[in-house]
């Protein structure tokens, strides 16, 4: 409109688009610092290359130990670590994914009064806290080694992965489709199943599957603890020097995995 | 009267006043539309005479029956004889039309009942004949979110109708709806409120299609009833009273081609 006193190809030439950082001086000195420490850093390195040289030929006759992978003479024991982890997978995901719900319920600010929010955001700040490794060691301190232990690891890990990513899709719910399930006289439980499961249902799926597939991979890091599992068998290989079985195991593990992880995604195209 | 609305005041916890001591009166079978600026408290007000807002003050009753103090199971009750229809449908949208249509009955079902979809045959072969009357009796099996804008109010209307209300509740019915299709809703939900005997109160932005489709109109801005009347009597200045200044002879000269259906109204 002001068209006599705009000159547009003027405004055209002078604009930038807007930096990252808006103050120059800030923005400089970032740049400047972030550099600075990368030169300093590099210089602190040190490498004794001597050393590094006698641990790569080391290294070439370690791995050499794990050729060929020898899947026949430790048999019965790598089937029976696999079925273990196959076993603590399943229910571990299966019980952690029944107690993810409720607490993924509490932990949704727009279903939740703030008390029992706050309790259930507590619960998966806990169980997403710490590694698993360590919740594995505290479960076998309590329940002495085996698959139980480890089982009772991954349901702690499996309630704060889920209930945390199930509370985020259920506070990201279309509020006028619940709104319209509550208004038609419908009591909370019916709502829950009407207005929200509905929307979040191919969430819990994916999730659950996806947590199947971490699960299992967990599983085979467990047993290093003491904590049951094909993790068990691997560490028993390696404590032994049979690196050719210990071979199989990785073999077995990653082809499992492998076939988890096209499952689980498998699973999720369909779903979504 | 079947709605008694006294002194109803909503404050929000921002602290925004949406509902300054409004009296309303709503006889049952009356067709009312409610007008006024965006943020005048229409929604606020649908919304807290069924409790999914609640009032901050004062008092609503339906039938004799003061809904402000009900429990949370009385409160369901008295939900079901209120049905609702939303701006945008609020249709479940991973639900198919009959399950969607069949949500209208959850205040009357147990909840394993529902969970299974085990629904009363009557209430089945009602959800049919009421997809029927509106074309969608072949679109039962369908998610709704297959369906068009109008196709979706169609079913919300229905969803509502399930609930054997007293009171329809309509939160701008036409908003996500082209011209045609405004006038086709509109035109269904006046139609079965006057087959059933059925009150409404429809929140409405388009002064035009309230003047054609209600025959009261009352006109809310801040939160206060700003007019009351027939909708003969909505002229210029009655809209500057609702809406503030603007030249209005345009607005109220085009609800006058579509005048052919006033007379039935006026009839009916």
């Amino acid at each position: 409109m002001s068209g006599t006193t705009f000159d547009a190809v003027a405004a055209a030439r002078a604009w930038r688009p807007p930096p990252l950082i808006t103050a120059p001086l800030l923005r400089y000195a970032i740049y400047l610092g972030a550099l600075l420490y990368a030169v300093l850093a590099l210089g602190s390195v040190e490498v004794n290359w001597a050393r590094a040289a006698e641990g790569i030929e080391r290294a070439g006759r370690f791995l050499a130990g794990f050729f060929p992978p020898n899947f026949l003479s430790k048999r019965d024991d790598i089937v029976e670590g696999l079925l273990e982890s196959v076993t603590m997978t399943a229910v571990s995901t299966a019980l952690g994914v029944a107690l993810s719900i409720p607490v993924a319920l509490g932990a949704s600010r727009n279903l939740a009064a703030l008390p029992v929010y706050l309790v259930c955001r507590g619960i998966i700040a806990v169980s997403r806290t710490f590694q698993e490794i360590i919740i594995a060691i505290v479960f076998v301190a309590m329940v002495g080694f085996g698959p139980l232990a480890g089982t009772l690891t991954l349901a702690f890990a499996t309630i704060g992965f889920m209930a945390k990513l199930l509370a985020e899709d259920i506070e990201d719910i279309e509020a006028n489709q619940a709104e319209a399930i509550r208004a038609s006289g419908a009591s909370w439980f019916q709502l829950l199943a009407w207005g929200v499961l509905p929307q979040v249902r191919p969430r819990l799926i994916g999730l659950s599957a996806y947590r199947l597939d971490i699960n299992f991979r967990e599983s085979a890091v467990l047993g290093l603890v003491g904590a049951g599992g094909i993790g068990d068998t691997l560490n028993t290989a390696f404590d032994r020097y049979e690196f050719d079985t210990a071979a199989a195991v990785l073999i077995v593990i990653i082809l499992i995995v492998l076939g988890c992880e096209y499952a689980s995604g498998w699973i999720r195209r369909k779903v979504q | 009267m079947l709605l008694t609305i006294d002194a109803l005041t909503k404050r929000y916890p921002t602290g925004d006043l949406a509902l300054d001591a409004v009296d309303l009166q709503v006889p049952a079978g009356q067709v009312m539309a409610l007008i006024g600026p965006s943020g005048a408290g229409k929604s606020t007000l649908i919304r807290c005479v069924n409790r999914l807002v609640e009032p901050t003050a004062g008092r609503v009753a339906l039938d004799g029956v003061d809904l402000t103090a009900l429990g949370s199971g009385a409160l369901r009750r008295a939900r079901r004889r209120m049905g609702m229809i939303f701006q945008e449908y609020a249709l479940v949208e991973r639900l198919t039309v009959m399950e969607n249509v069949l949500s209208g009955r959850l205040g009357y079902t147990g909840f394993w009942a529902s969970w299974f979809r085990r629904f009363p045959r009557r209430d089945v072969e009602q959800a049919f004949r009421l997809l029927d009357r509106v074309g969608l009796a072949a679109m039962a099996d369908k998610r709704a979110d297959a369906l068009s804008g109008g196709q979706r109010q169609r079913v919300g209307i229905i969803r509502a109708l399930m609930q054997d209300p007293q009171l329809l509740l309509v939160d701008e019915p036409t908003a996500s709806l082209d011209p045609k299709t405004s006038r086709q809703i509109m035109r269904l939900i006046v139609e079965l409120c006057e087959e059933r005997g059925l009150a409404a109160i429809i929140n409405i932005h388009d002064v035009a299609l309230a003047q054609q489709f209600a025959r009261r109109i009352v006109g809310l801005r801040g939160g206060r009833i700003v007019f009351d009347g027939p909708a003969e009597a909505l002229a210029a200045p009655q809209l500057t009273a609702i809406y503030g200044e603007e030249d209005w002879s345009q607005t109220i000269r085009r609800a006058e081609p579509n005048e052919e259906e006033a007379p039935a109204e006026a009839v009916a």
